[in-house]
C-alpha cells in the first residue's frame, strides 16, 4: 500500500475509473495539460488522452450544460467545478437540470455526473473560494452530496461517486488536500455513499461532524479523554443523504451529542442533523444537541479567517456545555 | 484634426457595420408562394413536399384544438405554436431519426414529429410523469423549462455524437429573448470550441411574452451573435418552409462532415399569446402588427406553392384535418388512460435507489395511498 494525500488518493480515484469505465470522462477549467488547479487531475491526460481528459472554456454553467448533454449520451461525466464558490453560475445544470432530469423523465434517463469541487477555509484564498455551500447543495432532493476527512476515504468515495447512476457533489477540503498522508490501497475499492463512519470510539458524547471540522474533532476528543471524558466521533462522509442510523444508535449510546460543521450555523446539515436527533432519540438524550459553527456573516477576508472558523477549542467548549449539563 | 484614437473608433464602428450588412435574409418562397430564390432550392421530393404541408396543415389544427382543450380545462401548460409552423417543422423535417432535439417549451410539435407520441405530449402539459417518459429510440430531451438551458446542453450531446463518432447532430431551440441568456452563448461557444455537430436556432418570433426584440438587445441582427463565437450563422424567413428546410439541411450537412456549428435565427410570428396562463397579446402588439405578420403565414404560401405544382388541393387539405381532429381524439383518450399520479411514484424516480431517509417517507405515503 502507498502513503497518499487526499489530493493523490482523489487523482488516483479518477485514474482507476478512467481504466475501469470507457464512459467516464473528465473535463473542467484546466484540467487537462495543467493537472488542474491543485493539481488534482495531474497525469491524466498524458494517460488517457484529450478524448477522455479535457479542458473546456471558462463558463461553469456551459460545463454544467456539458455534463448534462453527455449524460443523455450515456456518458458518465466527472466535471470539476475549479472552486466550490463558483457554484452559483452553474446552480441551474446542477439543481435544475441534473438533479432533475431522473424525476423529469418518468425514470427513464439518468444523470450519472460527478461534480468535483475544491472548497472549505483556512488557506486565505480571495472571496468566492472557500465558502461552505454543502448545505445549500443538501436541500436539492435528487442530489447527493460527499465530504471525505481522509485519502483513505477519498478514494473509496469518488469511485462510488463516479459509479453512482445519479448526480453527486463531491466537494474535497482544499486545507485537507496535502495536510497528511495515510495508507491507501493500490487498485480499486469503495466506500458506500451514504454511510457514516465513526472515527473515534467513545461513550459519554457524540461528536458528529465532516470534512475538515473531523480532524477539528478529533483533536478535541483526545483533549477532553485527558479530562477523563470519553468522545465518540462521527464522520458523516455523506452529508445528504444522511446516516440516520449511526447517528442514531451513538446518540442513543452516549446520551449527548453536539453537531459540528465549518459553515455558518443558519439552516445548513448540523440543524439537520439536529433535528433528526430529536425527531428520533429525543428521550435518550440527558442534554440539548448543541452546533459548534461559524458566524451568521459572509465568509470572511482571509485577516479575519483564524478567528471566524470553528476550531477544536470550540469544539470543546460546547462539548463541555453539553457534558455537564 | 481626429486624434489616432477617434479614427479607431471610426474604423470599429466601421467593422460592426460591416458585419450587420453581411446578415440578409434568405427566402426562397415568398408571401404568394413563388419561388424567389432558385438558386437556394434545397433537394426535396414531391412526395416531402406533400407531407411537409401535410405536417403543418396538422400542426395548425393541433395548436387550435390543444388551446380549445386547454381552455377546457383538459390539458395543462399550453405555449401556442400557430404561425411558427415553417420555424419548427421544417426544420425538424431536414433532420434524420438519429438526430437529437433539445426543444424548449414552445417546441412540442418537433418533438412529436421526431417521435414522441402525442398522448405523452398531452400527458407532459397535464402534468404527468408518463409525459417524460421519452420512448427507446426517441431521441428527444424534454422540452425545457429554464431559457437558454438547452443551448448549453446541446453543446454536451453534440460532442457526444463526435466522441461516439455517430453522424448525428444535436439540434435546439430558443426564442429572441432566449439570445440574451448567458447560456445562450455558453452553449455557442463550447460547441463552436469543441467543433461539436451542433445546430442552434432561435426563433425570433418578435417578442419574449411582451418584451420587442428591440429591447432585448443592440444586435441588429440575431444571427450576427454567431459570429463572437466563430460559428456560422444565418437568417432565415421563418415563415418559408423551404429557407428553414434548406438552411438546417445545409447545416446538419456541414456538422456532420465535421466542419462545425451552427445558429439559425428564423424570423417569425407566434400568433396567439405566449401561454394560454392569461397572457393577453394586445397589451404588447398591435393588430397592424399582427395582420402584417399573417399575409407571411407559412400555411398559405406553401399551398399557394404547391397548388400550383398540383401537389395540394382542397380535398387532400381536407382529410389531413379530418386525420388530425380524429388522432388528437384518440391521443387525449390514451392520455385519460394514464393511471392516477401517486407521491410514491414521485419518490420512485428521484433517485435510482431510494436513500434510507426517503424509504421511510415513502412508507408513510404509502401507507395513506392504499387507504
Amino acid at each position: 500500500m502507498a502513503q497518499m494525500t487526499m489530493i493523490q488518493a482523489i487523482t488516483d480515484a479518477m485514474r482507476v475509473e478512467l481504466k475501469n469505465d470507457p464512459n467516464v470522462l473528465v473535463f473542467g477549467e484546466d484540467v487537462g495539460v495543467n493537472g488542474g488547479v491543485f493539481r488534482a487531475t495531474e497525469g491524466l491526460q498524458n494517460e488517457f488522452g484529450e478524448d477522455r481528459v479535457f479542458d473546456t472554456p471558462l463558463a461553469e454553467s456551459g460545463i454544467g450544460g456539458l455534463a448534462v448533454g453527455l449524460a443523455l449520451q450515456g456518458f458518465r461525466p466527472v466535471p470539476e467545478i475549479q472552486f466550490f464558490g463558483f457554484v452559483y453560475e452553474v446552480m441551474d445544470s446542477i439543481s435544475g437540470q441534473a438533479a432533475r432530469l431522473r424525476f423529469r423523465t418518468g425514470g427513464k434517463f439518468s444523470a450519472p455526473i460527478t461534480f468535483r469541487s475544491p472548497f472549505g477555509g483556512g488557506v486565505h484564498t480571495p472571496d468566492m473560494h472557500a465558502d461552505s455551500l454543502e448545505g445549500l447543495m443538501a436541500q436539492q432532493p435528487g442530489l447527493k452530496v460527499v465530504i471525505p476527512s481522509t485519502p483513505y476515504d477519498a478514494k473509496g468515495l469518488l469511485i462510488s461517486a463516479i459509479r453512482d447512476n445519479d448526480p453527486v457533489i463531491f466537494l474535497e477540503h482544499m486545507k485537507l488536500y496535502r495536510s497528511f498522508r495515510q495508507e491507501v490501497p493500490e487498485g480499486e475499492y469503495t466506500i458506500p455513499l451514504g454511510k457514516a463512519d465513526v472515527k473515534r470510539e467513545g461513550t459519554d458524547l457524540s461528536i458528529i461532524t465532516y470534512g475538515a471540522m473531523v480532524h477539528e474533532s478529533l483533536k478535541a476528543a483526545e483533549e477532553l479523554e485527558k479530562e477523563g471524558f470519553s468522545a465518540e466521533v462521527i464522520d458523516l462522509r455523506t452529508v445528504s443523504p444522511l446516516d440516520i442510523e449511526t447517528i442514531i444508535a451513538s446518540v442513543e449510546k452516549t446520551g449527548r451529542a453536539i453537531v459540528v460543521q465549518e459553515a455558518q450555523k443558519q439552516a445548513g446539515v448540523a440543524a439537520n442533523v439536529v433535528a433528526e436527533i430529536n425527531d428520533r432519540a429525543i428521550l435518550s438524550l440527558e442534554a440539548p444537541v448543541l452546533r459548534v459553527a461559524a458566524p451568521d456573516t459572509i465568509y470572511p477576508f482571509p485577516q479575519a479567517e483564524a478567528a471566524w472558523l470553528p476550531n477544536y477549542k470550540d469544539v470543546i467548549e460546547t462539548a463541555k456545555k453539553v457534558l455537564t449539563f | 484634426m481626429a486624434s489616432k484614437t477617434q479614427n479607431a473608433q471610426l474604423d470599429a464602428k466601421k467593422v460592426l457595420e460591416a458585419v450587420e450588412n453581411q446578415f440578409t435574409t434568405l427566402q426562397i418562397l415568398n408571401e404568394e408562394g413563388e419561388v424567389v430564390n432558385e438558386a437556394a432550392m434545397p433537394e426535396i421530393s414531391d412526395e416531402q413536399l406533400q407531407e411537409l404541408m401535410r405536417r403543418m396543415v396538422y400542426t395548425r389544427i393541433l395548436d387550435q384544438r390543444s388551446i380549445s382543450l386547454n381552455r377546457q380545462g383538459r390539458l395543462g401548460f399550453y405555449a401556442p405554436t400557430a404561425g411558427q409552423e415553417a420555424s419548427q417543422l421544417a426544420s425538424q423535417f431536414a433532420l434524420e431519426k438519429e438526430d437529437f432535439i433539445l426543444p424548449g417549451y414552445r417546441d412540442v410539435p418537433p418533438i412529436v414529429w421526431h417521435g414522441l407520441p402525442l398522448y405523452q405530449a398531452f400527458l407532459w402539459s397535464r402534468g404527468h410523469l408518463a409525459g417524460g417518459q421519452i420512448p427507446d429510440g426517441v431521441n428527444v430531451a424534454i422540452p425545457q423549462i429554464i431559457i437558454g438551458a438547452q443551448y448549453v446542453q446541446t453543446a454536451g450531446v453534440a460532442l457526444g455524437f463526435k466522441k461516439r463518432g455517430v453522424k448525428a447532430v444535436a439540434l435546439t431551440y430558443t426564442g429572441d429573448g432566449g439570445t440574451s441568456q448567458g447560456d445562450f452563448y455558453e452553449g455557442m461557444n463550447f460547441a463552436g470550441a469543441y467543433n461539436a455537430p451542433a445546430i442552434f436556432i432561435a426563433q425570433n418570433n418578435r417578442f419574449a411574452i411582451s418584451t420587442p426584440v428591440e429591447k432585448q438587445t443592440a444586435a441588429k441582427t440575431l444571427a450576427q451573435k454567431a459570429v463572437a463565437a466563430g460559428i456560422v450563422g444565418i437568417q432565415v424567413d421563418g415563415m418559408d418552409p423551404l429557407a428553414v428546410y434548406a438552411a438546417v439541411r445545409d447545416a446538419r450537412e456541414r456538422a456532420i462532415n465535421g466542419e462545425g456549428p451552427t445558429f439559425i435565427e428564423t424570423l417569425t410570428y407566434r400568433y396567439g399569446p405566449h401561454t394560454m396562463a392569461g397572457d393577453d397579446p394586445t397589451r404588447y402588439r398591435t393588430a397592424e402588427l399582427d395582420n402584417e405578420w399573417e399575409k407571411k403565414d407559412p400555411l398559405v404560401r406553401f399551398r399557394k406553392f404547391l397548388e400550383k405544382k398540383g401537389l395540394w388541393n382542397e380535398e387532400r387539405e381536407n382529410e389531413v384535418i379530418e386525420q388530425a381532429k380524429e388522432e388528437i381524439k384518440a391521443a387525449l383518450k390514451q392520455a385519460d388512460a394514464a393511471p392516477k399520479q401517486k407521491v410514491t411514484d414521485l419518490m420512485n424516480i428521484t433517485y435510482t435507489d431510494m436513500p434510507d431517509s426517503l424509504k421511510e417517507q415513502y412508507e408513510i405515503y404509502s401507507a395513506k395511498e392504499s387507504k
